[in-house]
């Protein structure tokens, strides 16, 4: 086989695979994205019930119920607008009230948001970036949720975060 | 004093590393030994200062000298001395710090090892380590000095987030970077090759120990990094695909990548523009993890400090070095001779597969983790790429590399028998066969998925062993003249059968822990009694302890099994004092054979209940075996008479070092 012939060959099979893998990436940034919105977003963009995205926002004061085996609910207001929550399971150690809290989960028919996971990417004086944001652009802004931030801890690699995930 | 010693030692290293990275080059560029033997000298000297330096800051966080800001963010006096010690890498200037002695030590390495390197290739791979070093000197000097003082020096400290006062953060973090910055070898050699327009098959056995260290390391320190977030988020997962995650997954990907290219290089001579272009990339990988962890600018679940100053200067070191690398290799590669040729099927060619589908397998990743930032610079949209786009688009990719890995070591250089290696690997694809059997029908009705890739990692461990059944003649030849031929085997043969072996295991540990991990979740009252994979968890009720810096609730459980206690879990939740109710998770872990038993605790409820967590994870323990046995594989190849780093090879090194044309 000639130099030409085996660059071909190997060319070919790169194409080949590069080729797969787009069609891999594209599939799957088409359908397993998930979009990050506030309440008053949601409010606004009427977002159908099933379709998954993130919620982020503070959590109300006053608003957290814990039920039966687990069960809990809270809402999570921004500025203008407040969307009631429901989880199952333990929250995490940092989840407060009145703190940024960001859920991922779905709508049900009746408006609630149901979350299946919580997620408190905080210490105590700061926000999650997605929540600082977003309250940003809406003009209420506290400059104090940020100004502690250089005080936490980054930490490394797959170092454990200050809060995980929990499902 | 202490404080300024370290400080002024720091400066000395960065005046040093300007030395470094100028002086030989002139050197070799007047072909005069003694300037190019400045490097070496200044490389020992750079390390020695960076080393006191280092100390100087263990020295202060050990005393516990608040006047020193980094001290007193991240230290209290009350915390056990470990973590006093640890705490100095567990913030962002420490750990910095860490980063440019590990580079400074890989810098002496060189320096005191490389004796045997041509003069003029030790010249340029030294300051073009320097270059790197230069930069991140200057980087910690002016936006992330850990030596700076408060003005009125508070008698506490704020001590280290809870969650980092853990043995890991001892490991990890140390291995990670000694992965991470261990690539800096490799990609000072492509540089100084393609500086000097040269590069043969010796290039690459410089090269390969090297590499090789570094990927042990990083391979270690990602599967320490995995288990650490494991036991210690307290929700039982070991992989989130974090963006900070997929920072040092990245690396791995193309070192090993590089890895395998560099052994074509070395055995064939062919391959070596790709192989330089590897080494490139996968320290730019590496540059852009720290880039990713060091700046905040992901919302990461690792990553919270934001401070935009030091974002762009490491932004502009990324430009520097991964743009000014990658335009030297587009004007100097073509001067490079061409290596040798191959046919498709042949162990090169196995070789170029493996390649293309783990730097294809790399860029999913990087794809899946820089999309959503570029998209926010762009349209403003705020979306989270997690879990299934890397199952949809990694998985298929990996199941692919998985199939073809038994393949590869059954060919033969130059020119491959596929149909040979396939009856070679008859006895491999029937083990798979048989698993894949017995499974299905014990898991009747359930995913066909988990069956499949079980039988597929069985495939890859039973191809590794038969590639070195095959080596020795296992059944064919007497027992003593096997024995012979596996003591004769070189070790870098017994690496890549460990090597592989582990993917396979890995692979299944991670296959029974998802399909089969069963869970728990409940409130827990004294005499309660969860069950859970036919264990029986009997809570026997809560006490409270007081720790050095932290109160800490102690629920108890009796494990028993059939109605036969085994033995007592106790997780924990505590309470630091020290950071104003920060809380942190103390998960229990039972371990049987290679499962787990796991419990976490929630909130105590007013009833005097407690939530309670408990999984069952099966054979999850494969998940870092795995790892572990592909590091001790990388070890066995390393410790090769062959390839030993700094092992002399006068003859060889000489005759193959001609220019190219």
């Amino acid at each position: 086989m000639t130099r030409k012939q085996r660059r071909l060959t190997i060319i070919g099979c790169s194409l080949g695979v590069l080729a797969l893998a787009a069609a891999l990436v594209l599939n799957a940034l088409r359908d397993s994205i998930v979009f990050f919105s506030t309440p008053s977003m949601v409010a606004e963009q009427h977002i159908v019930p099933g379709r998954r995205f993130r919620l982020g926002g503070l959590v109300q004061p006053g608003s957290l119920k814990r039920g039966d085996n687990l069960a809990v609910s809270f809402e999570v207001a921004d500025t203008s607008a407040k969307l009631p929550v429901d989880y199952k399971g333990i929250l995490p150690d940092l989840f407060r009230e009145g703190q940024g809290v960001v859920a991922e989960g779905a709508l049900d028919p009746s408006g609630v948001f149901k979350a299946d996971t919580v997620l408190a990417k905080h210490d105590e004086t700061y926000m999650p970036k997605e929540v600082a944001d977003a309250l940003k652009k809406q003009g209420h802004w506290k400059d104090d949720y940020g100004a502690n931030a250089g005080g936490a801890v980054a930490s490394q690699g797959t170092v454990p975060a200050v809060e995980g995930v929990t499902r | 004093m202490i404080v300024e010693s370290g400080h002024y030692a720091l400066v000395l290293a960065l005046a040093l590393a300007l030395i470094q990275s100028t002086v030989p080059l002139l050197g070799a560029r007047l072909h005069d030994p003694a300037l190019m033997n400045v490097a070496r000298s200044t490389a020992l000297a750079q390390l020695l200062f960076v080393a006191l330096s280092f100390l100087a800051l263990v020295t202060l966080h050990v005393t516990s000298d608040f006047s020193v800001v980094n001290v007193f963010e991240n230290s209290h006096s009350l915390k056990p001395l470990i973590y006093k010690v640890t705490g100095v890498w567990g913030n962002h200037e420490g750990s910095m710090l860490l980063w440019v002695s590990i580079l400074a030590l890989f810098g002496g390495l060189v320096a005191a090892f490389g004796g045997n390197l041509p003069l003029s290739l030790r010249a340029h791979v030294l300051a073009v380590q320097a270059w790197v070093a230069s930069a991140f000197y200057l980087f910690i000097l002016m936006t992330s000095n850990p030596f700076l003082r408060l003005a009125d020096p508070p008698i506490e400290g704020r001590d280290l987030n809870p969650v980092l006062q853990d043995i890991g953060l001892a490991v990890h973090p140390p291995m990670l970077y000694l992965g991470y910055v261990g690539f800096s070898i490799s990609f000072s050699f492509a540089i100084a090759a393609l500086l000097e327009g040269r590069i043969d098959a010796a290039w690459a056995r410089w090269v390969r120990p090297w590499t090789l260290m570094a990927w042990i390391f990083l391979t270690l320190g990602i599967a320490m990094g995995s288990y650490w977030a494991y036991y210690e988020l307290g929700w039982g997962g070991w992989w989130f695909w974090d963006p900070v995650e997929n920072a040092s997954l990245m690396p791995w990907l193309a070192g090993t990548a590089l890895l395998h290219s560099a052994l074509v290089m070395e055995k064939r001579n062919a391959l070596k523009v790709w192989t330089i272009l590897l080494s490139i990339l996968t320290f730019s990988l590496s540059l852009l993890g720290t880039f990713l962890v060091r700046s905040g600018v992901l919302t990461s679940v690792h990553a919270f400090a934001t401070d935009p100053t030091r974002g762009v200067f490491i932004l502009l070191i990324l430009c520097v070095f991964i743009g000014g690398s990658l335009m030297l290799f587009a004007w100097r590669a073509a001067s490079l001779k061409q290596g040798g040729l191959f046919a498709p099927i042949s162990r090169e060619g196995a070789l170029v597969l493996n390649n293309l589908f783990l730097v294809t397998a790399c860029a999913t990743v990087f794809i899946g983790t820089l999309y959503p930032l570029a998209l926010e610079v762009v349209t403003g949209a705020k979306i989270s790429v997690g879990a299934p786009y890397f199952d949809l688009t990694f998985g298929p990719l990996l199941v692919a590399v998985m199939i073809a890995v038994p393949f590869g070591p059954m060919l033969a250089w130059k020119r491959g028998d596929i149909l040979g290696a396939a009856q070679r690997l008859l006895a491999a694809g029937i083990a798979a066969l048989v698993v894949l059997a017995l499974l299905w029908a014990w898991t009747r009705g359930g995913s066909a998925l988990a069956p499949l890739a079980i039988a597929l990692a069985v495939f890859v461990i039973a191809g590794a062993f038969s590639d070195l059944a095959e080596r020795i003649g296992l059944f064919r030849n007497p027992p003593a003249i096997t024995l012979r031929r596996a003591r004769g085997l070189p070790r870098s043969a017994w690496g890549t059968v460990f090597a592989h072996a582990g993917l396979g295991v890995a692979l299944i540990g991670i296959v029974c822990e998802t399909t089969w991990n069963t869970e728990y979740i409940g409130t827990m009252k004294e005499g309660d009694v969860a069950k859970i994979a036919g264990y029986e968890l009997k809570m026997d009720g809560l006490t409270q302890r007081q720790g050095p810096n932290y109160r800490e609730l102690l629920a108890s459980f009796a494990v028993s099994l059939d109605g036969a206690r085994l033995s007592a879990m106790t997780p924990s939740k505590r309470n630091f004092t020290t950071r104003a109710g920060t809380s942190t998770t103390e998960a229990a872990l039972q371990t049987r054979g290679v499962s787990q038993l796991y419990i976490s605790l929630g909130e105590p409820t007013p009833e005097g209940g407690i939530g309670v967590r408990i999984y069952h994870k099966p054979m999850v323990l494969l998940i870092w075996f795995g790892p572990v046995l592909m590091a001790f594989g990388g070890m066995l190849s390393l410790s090769d008479r062959r390839l030993r780093v700094g092992a002399p090879k006068p003859a060889k090194a000489l005759r193959g070092l001609q220019a190219a044309e």
